[in-house]
């Protein structure tokens, strides 16, 4: 019932004295409230829950939360093994999708 | 999909499983409050990939599964009337009543519909004046603000046609509620990432302090689940009881505050019953009596109706998180998705429904 799923605004517009956007989620555009981020501006990512846009993406944590894993894995890349014993891939060093957002 | 596939990578899963290994010396038992996050524990075998002395106990952050008994009956019978279009989200129209469920009053003619957004229900009603149209209020403080919104766009707009039944419930009095029953087993929470989206983490100060359980707000994907554990499990190895914050790119401590607003201008806090475990002081929202047109208890006049439970169902064990769905004699015989006893079976976000559709009909390899 909580989920909330991330999405980029495209356009902002007014409908009934409401802030509405079209919301892009990874191709899929359908609308939804601003009301609650109204600070929010075209290219933002917003998190959206049954049609209402309920915070705001701070790029920055984000960025900073993956360079954290990022040494996670660099370190466990170093000793050379993951938990399981096995070694570990010579591209396992630069994870998938944890590289720049 | 940004902001998405970056916290399923599987390589820094495993080194976050490795760093909880580390970390980990004694046993501990760890709630995840919400549904959304039980689903995704069991459909990545999060649970089971932890080291043993983890215990993941389910909570009871399913706002469907626990909407009472007596608001699904008052929902059928508003439904029925012929004048009524009755919207909700989908999820609500499987949950059994006492005799039926919202889908078979809708094969019995009555005009259910399932609607995305609450404002769509104001849209409805807008462009049926001659018709009353209901939305089936349910949620935790995730969806307030939006349920909230619906009235106050009603109201600002002079829609006099809705209204919606309200079965609001807030997480923070069922937490306190969980800790101190005498059963209680939980040492650490894992909060609900959205619930704290719109109110920020400072309510849950006290309780870690009072009860002394670490309390890390948590996000909804594997790493987020991961780190979350991991934060908690070092928290209760240290012996701190401190609210942390996992969920850094949407959650601030603060909340978010023109959501607050709204829903203190529309919603006044109410004791509520939860499905399986009871009625718990203060832990629920009813409408302002200024917005009493838009209540639809009063315009429908079904503010009286009480229904007792059926009592071969256990879900208010297992919501509490004192037993797992297998414990169940009726899970997966009995009662399946496609033949719920309880909620907690409808919903996806139920550790019944959960457990169902991924085949953990056992126990576990670990017990
Ligand atoms: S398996 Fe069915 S009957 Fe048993 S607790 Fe879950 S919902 Fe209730």
């Amino acid at each position: 019932m909580c989920l909330a799923i991330p999405g980029k605004v495209l356009e902002i517009y007014d409908e009934d004295g409401l802030k509405m956007g079209r919301i892009d989620y990874a191709g899929t555009v359908n609308k939804a409230c601003l009301a609650y981020v109204p600070e929010i501006e075209p290219g933002q990512y917003t998190i959206v829950h049954a049609g209402f846009a309920i915070s705001i993406i701070d790029e920055e944590e984000a960025q900073k939360t993956y360079e954290v894993w990022e040494e996670l894995v660099q370190a466990a890349a170093e000793e050379g093994t993951d938990i399981f014993g096995m070694p570990l891939e010579k591209d396992s060093d630069t994870p998938k999708g944890g590289g720049k957002p | 999909m940004k902001y998405l596939d970056e916290y399923r990578n599987p390589d820094i899963a495993r080194r976050m499983l490795e760093e909880i290994r580390n970390v980990t010396t004694k046993p501990w038992v760890i709630m995840e409050i919400c549904g959304g996050q039980t689903h995704s524990i069991i459909k990545n075998g999060i649970d089971r990939l932890l080291p043993k002395e983890i215990e993941l106990v389910h909570g009871p952050g399913c706002p469907v599964c626990v909407t009472p008994l007596e608001q699904i009956d008052k929902a059928l019978e508003i439904a029925g009337r012929k004048d009524v279009i009755f919207t909700s989200f989908g999820d609500m129209l499987r949950v059994p009543g006492s005799d039926k469920d919202l889908f078979m009053v809708k094969s019995q003619g009555g005009d259910v519909r399932v609607v995305y957004s609450p404002l769509d229900a104001v849209k409805i009603a807008q462009d049926n004046p001659d018709k009353q149209v209901v939305f089936f209020a349910v949620g935790f403080e995730t969806t307030a603000p939006n349920n909230a919104m619906s009235v106050w766009q009603a109201h600002q707009q002079g829609v006099k046609n809705f209204s919606i039944l309200v079965s609001h419930v807030l997480v923070p009095p069922a937490m306190e509620a969980l800790l101190s029953s005498s059963q209680n087993r939980v040492q650490g929470y894992l909060a609900a990432g959205h619930v704290c989206t719109i109110m920020g983490w400072e309510e849950y100060e006290p309780i870690a302090e009072r009860f002394k359980v670490p309390i890390v707000v948590t996000g909804f994907e594997p790493l987020d689940i991961l780190e979350g554990i991991l934060m908690t499990v070092k928290q209760l190895e240290a012996g701190r009881a401190e609210v942390e914050n996992q969920y850094t790119r949407v959650v601030r401590r603060e909340g978010n505050r023109p959501a607050q607003d709204l829903v203190a201008k529309v919603f006044q806090v109410s004791n509520r019953k939860w499905r399986g475990i009871g009625e718990i002081p203060a832990s629920g929202f009813s409408l302002r009596p200024k917005f009493a047109l838009h209540d639809a208890e009063q315009v429908f006049n079904v503010g009286d109706l009480k229904v007792d439970e059926p009592s071969e169902c256990i879900s208010g064990i297992v919501l509490q998180g004192l037993k797992k769905p297998y414990e169940c004699p009726a899970f997966g015989k009995q009662c399946t998705p496609e033949n719920p006893l309880g909620a907690t079976m409808v919903s996806t976000e139920g550790a019944c429904s959960a457990y169902y559709a991924y085949s953990r009909h056992d126990l576990p390899v670990d017990g």
